[in-house]
């Protein structure tokens, strides 16, 4: 592109990060901040030593223990050996190579997506991947944040760089007001449902439009999180004095003379007026509802009144068939009333401080319904220490919640934490694919505040029904 | 072998208890798991990969394949079984990214021919489909039709030559080290 054309905050910040420009080849991507985890780093540390290579830069490469850990009693030795093995892999990997290792335990540790953002690692302008699809959670700050796989990782090990084609880009406005009850991750389920599971797929998405400026970081982190959902490379928000706010004074955050320099180039990181994108998308916020999913997919979402269409949106009836027999479902039917088993508040999506805010304030001096179990698992140590602090615990506790320690725990059916079989499960995680919260586990995909109102009615409902 | 789903995602694939190893190899085993095998591990016998009408080293499947998490085992999987080629309508960006990386080759065609490729399938699994690389093209000679597909060029040569991307990268070290003396002070950690 050149100089002086109107640019996007995407173009802005990937020029920036161009290392080497090749016709027909991808360009060479400088990565400022490379997260890793005992998933999907091993085999690309393997990769390292049989190339004899060291890691390029460990100072840039931060590492916690998330996917794989139980959320009991993580002062115990982990009892599934495979697990146990995969964890300990990690440690003597990042011992080896000199990384900072968030192990269990450690008042740091947490999801890789929560904990990035609370320590100040992530910042505004900058490029930051990991072997997680769900890194595109990093882009609320305004920066480029990827998912990719273990090659990657073991190319970004070795070379702190990443080839890629630059992608297309994406704009998706929401303007207006959110109606009470309505939350942001009913704006992302909102879109998905709109434009479907693959609708973003080969484009890097930014959300604009005054609903988006209204939001805290933590409600934009959970849109740009789900930005994979819809195909999405990732998605982003340009920063602006939330981003700024909530950046200061931590951890990693630049300090000083450092953070009046680091202000002044974050506050040039924002789309051209006249800039171009590949697609552009608009929505109104007051047309946003709660949100439920009711198949398979994360595109397969209605709002909490509406019924289960005869044939979605980008679906076909083949496609919807085999979704509603899985979830034991029918074709125009409500889910308003339906009983659930299982209710899960967590996940890099919804884990943070202010998800548990909402839902202790929803459940405050109410009980949880006898039919349901309700695991609450914060997304990080700081956020359970947090949460202790406010005394939310004594909330979920006393409402017969399960609250339980920082992992990716229920959301992906990989450790301990897992729905059984044709058992339903209301969760603020990201997929409702078939078994991913447990072999044929039935997940209904919603916002903290319409898990919690199931948490207690053991229905699935209409939040706002529920509130004062 | 013909696998006429749509979207189907990456814990299809490879569900996430099977991702507990820290080597590469023999994903193959638990490729397509939750499909493959009923409840006890009794073999689904109506699903493709437990019928032995069909063989080869092609997966045909359906729009949007690939997506959801971005975990290389489902493409390890997928060559550890012993696929090499993927076609479908639609392909996920990290799954195409990771198939390539493990000489996995995704073809993306039009849905018409997708829907041939299931047809000439289903008539005679013993269907011979013809890929070649070099000339970019897929054919299925018993019907006379025949795709040219995209690869980005990049990887083409790498793919001929078993080229490596870490290799390319570290040929351009000095691009590297340049490009670090320029960065803000404000984005180091």
């Amino acid at each position: 592109m050149e100089d002086g054309m109107a640019k996007t905050l995407f173009d802005k910040i990937w020029e920036k990060h161009i290392v080497k420009s090749k016709s027909e080849y991808p360009d060479l991507i400088y990565i400022d901040r490379h997260f890793i985890h005992e998933v999907t780093s091993p085999q690309a540390f393997d990769g390292l030593r049989k190339r004899n290579l060291p890691l390029a830069n460990p100072q840039q490469t931060i590492a916690t223990a998330d996917h794989n850990v139980p959320t009991k009693n993580q002062h115990l030795p982990i009892t599934e050996m495979l697990s146990r093995f995969q964890v300990e892999t990690l440690r003597e990997n990042c011992k080896e190579f000199g990384v900072e290792l968030y192990d269990l335990g450690h008042q740091k540790q947490g999801i890789v997506h929560v904990i990035g953002p609370e320590l100040g690692i992530t910042l505004p302008g900058l490029t930051i991947v990991c072997g997680d699809s769900h890194t595109s959670t990093h882009g609320a700050f305004g920066c480029i944040a990827f998912g990719i796989g273990t090659s990657q990782v073991e190319q970004v090990m070795a070379t702190e760089c990443i080839l890629q084609y630059k992608p297309k880009t994406m704009k998706i406005e929401i303007n207006g007001t959110l109606g009470n009850g309505v939350l942001s991750k009913d704006i992302i389920l909102y879109i998905i449902s709109q434009i479907s599971a693959s609708g973003g797929t080969g484009h890097f998405v930014e959300y604009t439009g005054s609903a988006i400026r209204s939001l805290s970081m933590e409600a934009r982190m959970t849109i740009c999180n789900m930005s994979i959902e819809m195909g999405a490379r990732g998605g982003m928000i340009a920063p602006d004095q939330t981003t700024f706010d909530y950046i200061k004074g931590r951890e990693h955050a630049p300090k000083g003379q450092a953070w009046e320099e680091a202000l002044a180039y974050w506050k040039t990181l924002t789309s051209d007026e006249d800039a171009k994108y590949d697609t552009e998308y608009s929505y109104k916020a007051e047309d946003i509802e709660p949100m439920i999913t009711y198949g398979t997919n994360p595109g397969m979402g209605i709002g909490v009144t509406q019924n289960i269409p005869n044939v979605a949106m980008n679906s076909n009836e083949q496609e919807m068939e085999k979704a509603l027999g899985y979830m034991g479902l029918q074709k125009e039917q409500s889910l308003i009333g339906k009983e659930i088993d299982y209710v899960f508040i967590g996940s890099c999506t919804n884990s943070r401080i202010e998800d548990l805010r909402l839902v202790a304030d929803f459940v405050k001096g109410k009980q949880k319904a006898d039919n349901v179990n309700v695991w609450i698992v914060p997304g990080s140590k700081k956020v359970e220490a947090q949460a202790i602090a406010e005394g939310l615990d004594k909330i979920f506790t006393a409402a017969g919640f399960d609250l339980r320690q920082p992992g990716c725990s229920a959301c992906l059916g990989m450790n301990e934490d897992k729905v059984p079989a044709g058992k339903y499960c209301v969760s603020t995680s990201n997929r409702n694919f078939e078994g991913r919260q447990g072999p044929g586990a039935r997940t209904f995909l919603v916002s903290p505040l319409t898990a919690a109102a199931a948490a207690v009615t053991g229905k699935i409902m209409d939040v706002r029904q529920l509130l004062n | 072998m013909p696998l006429q789903v749509s979207n189907i995602d990456t814990d299809q694939i490879i569900p996430a208890r099977f991702l507990k190893a820290t080597t590469r190899e023999g994903f193959g085993d638990n490729l397509f798991r939750d499909w493959r095998y009923n409840a006890g591990d009794v073999p689904n016998e109506d699903f493709v990969l437990n019928n032995s009408k069909f063989s080869g080293e092609a997966l045909i499947a359906g729009k949007n394949f690939g997506c959801g998490s971005s975990r290389e085992h489902a493409a390890w999987a997928l060559a550890d079984f012993g696929f090499k080629v993927v076609v479908s309508s639609f392909f996920a960006d990290i799954f195409k990214s990771n198939a390539l990386n493990n000489g996995l080759l995704p073809i993306q065609v039009d849905e018409a021919f997708l829907n041939l490729l299931f047809d000439a399938i289903n008539e005679n699994p013993t269907t011979e489909i013809v890929v070649d690389l070099e000339e970019q093209k897929i054919e299925i000679p018993s019907k006379n039709e025949s795709r040219s597909f995209e690869i980005n060029a990049y990887k083409k040569v790498c793919l001929i030559n078993g080229y490596d991307d870490i290799d390319y990268i570290l040929n351009l070290s000095d691009d590297i080290k340049k490009y670090e003396e320029s960065r803000f002070s404000f984005n180091k950690i």
